[in-house]
């Protein structure tokens, strides 16, 4: 192949294993050496709910512009197992490249595809004497062969390994051995016949690669967290896990030792939102993290918190579907029960982080509205965005002051002479509150059965007053929580809508509308509910608009319909996404396209590995 | 004109605080119920004991007994929160702050049924807490069902008779690992105030389950839960008197008949031996008692358990010795190198 016909750092790799084969340390290398290469890349692990012995398939997509969505089509097939080979192979579009472990015999399958067979068995006999670890670095070998055909450094590959294996040298040598084993044996046996190619570039200088539950939990730290109560949940676990790592180094009084924090692994989800309305209330900064099942269980809770108006920040790393549904796939399908979590009119703050800084940055933002609204904050991530890797510009330390609320003080009692818990002194629907210990007047804290002094009272006009003055609190909500963010299509008709971790292949499917169709767009980024005057206006401007989300009906979109007026009920459709995996660029300017008219309707949903990667695991 | 009589001087505790801030608002149980006399012993116990009221949360779940935070330490903040997780909310106002003296009131239904998950896990963690059960076998706010701590055989009102055998909290609470375990009466005025006193000076779970009749759904003929079965079924385990660290240690005690067991803060509990060689610090001993006591269809009451230096849960943490709630941003926010060093290790 010449090398004017090369695609040059534009290509994806899917590679199938088995989980608990070890392949996790083989695909990081490879995406953390493309990312060393300076080239713009993602990773997404596409894993069953099992330990081990279950097909896994990891993606890494490298891209020249920087487009970091997950790609539906496959540019180069690692065939590693045995068990969905045949399937992988029969579902990849012609010209697709094949790697594969030789003794599968997948060449058989297709007549159109570029097959590399590789004895692998045979290679990691040769470098690995001890039978027992052959398995563990019979991956390595893979990169090797991929650091050949695909002119990935060999170098950047070894200090990405390094990297991850830290100091154990025996290990580092051990997979060098495979790596160098799978170079060679492609450099001898394997003439390059697909056109994929990575070139040095200097798209990633200064940046990191990090998992959005990583970024988040940076964040509580730097947001001054000092009460963590949780219990274990996929695709939640990491987040905390990630925060007790960091709090244990980074939180303990320099001259004692002493923890500035505590942390609690709850009986389940309930106790955990117990605990954190227990310490709001008496005055800490306290979080949980947990997944839809973990939501449902906090709902009763969520109301009181509502009611009797005690802080706390809730992270939701959604997934798909209860109990035994597909728990280790990614969803946005949490939306609609957690805005209005609980029984009565309850209505809750959700911030939309769409990438890892985001997580970061509105993990601090949590924790300030939290406190001046004296309410929940949910904080609405996804597996997606929580436990892929990502890159990112390198987060900022916060300049920002923390934002502890409205607290009685001696002045401020002093001036109003008469204090009431739930008194709206400033018209803004938010009252003073004290707390124990610190010697402000006491009250006694109830569900919605108060008055304004906090007393009890079952009065209709209490009752009232009460409702009015919380739903005026929502709306002061507005004026403070992330403003969405907005470009604007110049002479665009059609406007696109979206939130969270489908920005990526929102932003993709744009340039794709414009480039290919000649559609221009207007975007409108939501990272907040409840709504601000933005959305409004944005659908004032726009004749079509396209609202995209990762859930079967509509969540968000039927969110908004509350609010919006007549005019724009008319205007707004949907792109929906629901497969369990991250949402890609190409589904949605298919759909947006079909909507429009310019594109018969063919499953817009179609999936090339979607009968494989969705069809195992429980 | 006549002349004013002097008041008499306003009784004062050792912080010179009368008994107003110690009591609380007007009780709306039905008249004598067992509740309103376990807050007047309350009221007493904190008030002679000397507690500031401005450090105490008053922390409770729902129904009749979780109602009753409401009617003493008027001057304390109070949570009365969801139907049996009040034990979460309790773990996290002490995470927050452990300065704080923490009272929980829950009722057998509170505990037993909807919260027995969260009461397991609070006995287990030895959390800081006084925890007390207003036990009357019945949920009287929704009008007499029966609880898990209602007898077998023992009838409702409507004459239906439990057939499932009772929890015994005591037993589970030992068993689980609170430090201090008590049972009481709410007419045995004495005992209890010395066990809540006792309490008082206790670091750790003190779990003390009051038998406290429904005079509504559950004193009549059939019920084991009445006034008439427990004042003839309840078997005193030895007459409890405590001693605060801070008063005089009196000679009343004669040390052949009493046991006498050194608080944690260096108080000092006296147990009049009526039952031989009773021991409340051997874990064996108190589970037997309890399995025996109940074959006889009695209550042991007194202080049934105690571990006076076991850790408890908020000491386990290591955490500073400030209230977390209260540290300047300065302590925990980690300067900007912190971030620094981090983003360097995900390059």
């Amino acid at each position: 192949m010449s090398a004017t016909d090369r695609i040059v750092n534009d290509f994806s790799i899917q590679v199938a294993t088995v989980n608990g084969s070890g392949s996790q340390t083989a695909n990081l290398v490879l995406l953390r050496s493309i990312f060393q290469m300076g080239v713009p890349v993602s990773g997404k692990n596409m894993f069953p709910s099992n330990i081990a012995g279950l097909p896994t398939w990891y993606t890494i997509r490298a891209h020249n512009e920087g487009y970091v969505a997950r790609k539906k089509e496959v540019d180069f097939l690692v065939a590693m197992n045995p068990e969905t080979g045949r399937e992988d192979v029969l579902s990849l579009g012609p010209g697709t490249a094949v790697l594969y472990d030789e003794p599968l015999k997948l060449s058989a399958l297709r007549s159109d595809l570029i097959f590399y067979p590789v004895p692998f068995d045979k290679i990691v006999a040769e470098v690995c004497k001890d039978a027992k670890l052959r398995r563990l670095v019979k991956n390595m070998i893979y990169d090797g062969v991929l650091s050949k055909l695909l002119n990935i450094d060999l170098a950047q590959m070894e200090h990405a390994l390094k990297r991850q294996l830290g100091k154990k040298q025996k290990a580092i040598d051990l997979n060098m051995g495979a790596l160098e084993a799978g170079f060679a044996y492609a450099e001898q046996h394997l003439p390059k016949r697909d056109p994929y190619w990575t070139e040095p570039m200097d798209k990633t200088t200064g940046m990191v690669l990090v998992e959005g539950n990583a970024a988040a939990a940076l964040g509580c730290m730097m947001a001054g967290v000092t009460v963590v109560a949780w219990y274990p949940i996929t695709p939640s676990s990491s987040l905390p896990e990630t925060l007790i790592g960091y709090l244990k180094k980074y939180r303990r009084d320099p001259e004692t030792g002493k923890a500035t924090y505590a942390v609690v692994q709850a009986e389940d989800e309930i106790a955990s939102i117990g605990m954190v309305i227990g310490a709001g209330w008496a005055g800490a900064r306290a979080m949980t993290s947990t997944s839809g099942p973990g939501i449902s269980l906090m709902s009763e809770f969520a109301g009181l918190a509502y009611y009797a108006e005690v802080p706390g920040v809730v992270f939701d790393i959604q997934r798909v579907g209860p109990s035994t549904g597909l728990p280790t796939r990614t969803a946005q399908g949490d939306l609609l029960s957690t805005a209005v979590l609980s029984h009565g009119d309850t209505k809750q703050i959700m911030l939309l982080p769409a990438s890892v800084e985001e997580c970061y940055a509105m993990s601090m933002d949590a924790f300030d509205l939290a406190e001046r609204f004296q309410m929940l904050v949910f904080v609405m991530s996804d597996l997606d965005l929580g436990m892929n890797m990502w890159m990112s510009r390198t987060f900022q330390y916060p300049e920002k002051a923390l934002d502890r609320g409205k607290r009685l003080t001696p002045e401020l009692l002093a001036r109003l002479g008469e204090w009431g818990r739930y008194k709206d002194v400033d018209g803004d629907g938010i009252a003073y509150r004290s707390v124990p210990g610190e010697s402000m007047p006491a009250f006694f804290t109830r569900g919605s059965g108060h008055n304004e002094k906090a007393q009890y009272s079952e009065r209709p006009d209490d009752y009232v007053k009460n409702m009015e003055r919380l739903a005026r609190k929502f709306e002061t909500a507005r004026q403070y929580v992330p403003k969405p963010i907005v470009q604007d299509g110049d002479g665009a008709e059609v406007g696109i809508i979206g939130f969270g971790s489908s920005h990526w292949a929102i932003e993709e499917s744009r340039d794709q509308l414009a480039r290919e169709f000649g559609i221009k767009t207007g975007y409108l980024r939501l990272r907040a509910y409840p709504f601000t005057e933005e959305l409004a206006s944005f659908l004032d401007r726009y004749e079509r608009i396209y609202v995209v989300e990762q859930n079967r009906d509509a969540q968000m979109l039927t969110l908004m319909r509350i609010d919006i007026t007549d005019d724009h009920h008319a205007k707004v459709r949907s792109v929906l996404h629901y497969s369990g995996l991250p949402i890609d660029a190409r589904s949605v300017t298919d759909d947006i396209l079909h909507q429009e008219g310019l594109k018969p309707s063919d499953a817009p949903h179609h999936e090339p590995l979607a009968a494989g990667v969705a069809g195992r695991g429980e | 004109m006549s002349t004013p009589t002097p008041e008499a001087p306003k009784k004062t505790n050792r912080i010179g605080l009368d008994l107003q801030p110690y009591r609380g608002g007007k009780t709306t149980l039905c008249a004598g119920c067992g509740h309103n006399a376990i807050s007047e012993r309350i009221i007493e116990a904190f008030f002679e004991m000397g507690v500031d009221p401005r450090q105490v949360v008053k922390l409770s779940g729902i129904g009749c007994s979780s109602k009753s935070p409401a009617y003493f330490l008027g001057a304390s903040h109070g949570f009365n929160s969801v139907h049996g997780r009040m034990p979460s909310v309790g773990t996290g106002a002490m995470l927050a702050n452990r300065k704080l003296i923490a009272i929980g009131v829950s009722g057998d239904g509170d505990t037993g049924a909807i919260g027995i998950g969260q009461f397991v896990h609070l006995m287990r963690r030895n959390l800081p807490i006084v925890y007390i059960i207003e036990d009357n076998g019945c949920y009287g706010l929704t009008k007499g069902q029966f609880s898990p701590t209602a007898d077998v055989g023992s009838k409702a009102k409507n004459g239906i008779a439990n057939e499932l055998p009772p929890i015994d909290t005591c037993r589970l609470a030992i068993e689980l690992g609170a430090s201090f375990v008590a049972r009481s009466f709410s007419g045995d005025k004495k005992q209890l105030l010395s066990i809540l006193k006792a309490s008082l000076a206790h670091k750790g779970t003190c779990m003390i389950d009051v038998l406290s009749p429904c005079v509504t759904f559950n004193d009549h003929e059939g019920s084991t839960k009445s006034y008439a079965y427990a004042k003839d079924h309840d078997e005193v385990m030895g007459e409890v008197s405590f001693v605060p660290y801070f008063e005089d240690i009196s000679v009343e005690y004669e040390p052949g008949s009493t046991t006498a067991v050194s608080m944690h803060d260096g108080s000092k509990l006296y147990l009049k031996k009526v039952a031989a060689d009773y021991n409340p610090t051997d874990k064996i001993t108190a589970l037997r008692l309890l399995h025996e006591t109940a074959r006889r269809g009695e209550f042991a009451t007194g202080i049934l358990y105690l571990e006076p230096d076991k850790e408890d849960f908020i000491s386990m943490l290591g955490l500073v010795d400030e209230p977390l709630a209260s540290l300047p941003v300065e302590r925990v926010r980690p300067g900007k190198a912190v971030l620094d060093e981090v983003m360097e290790s995900l390059r």
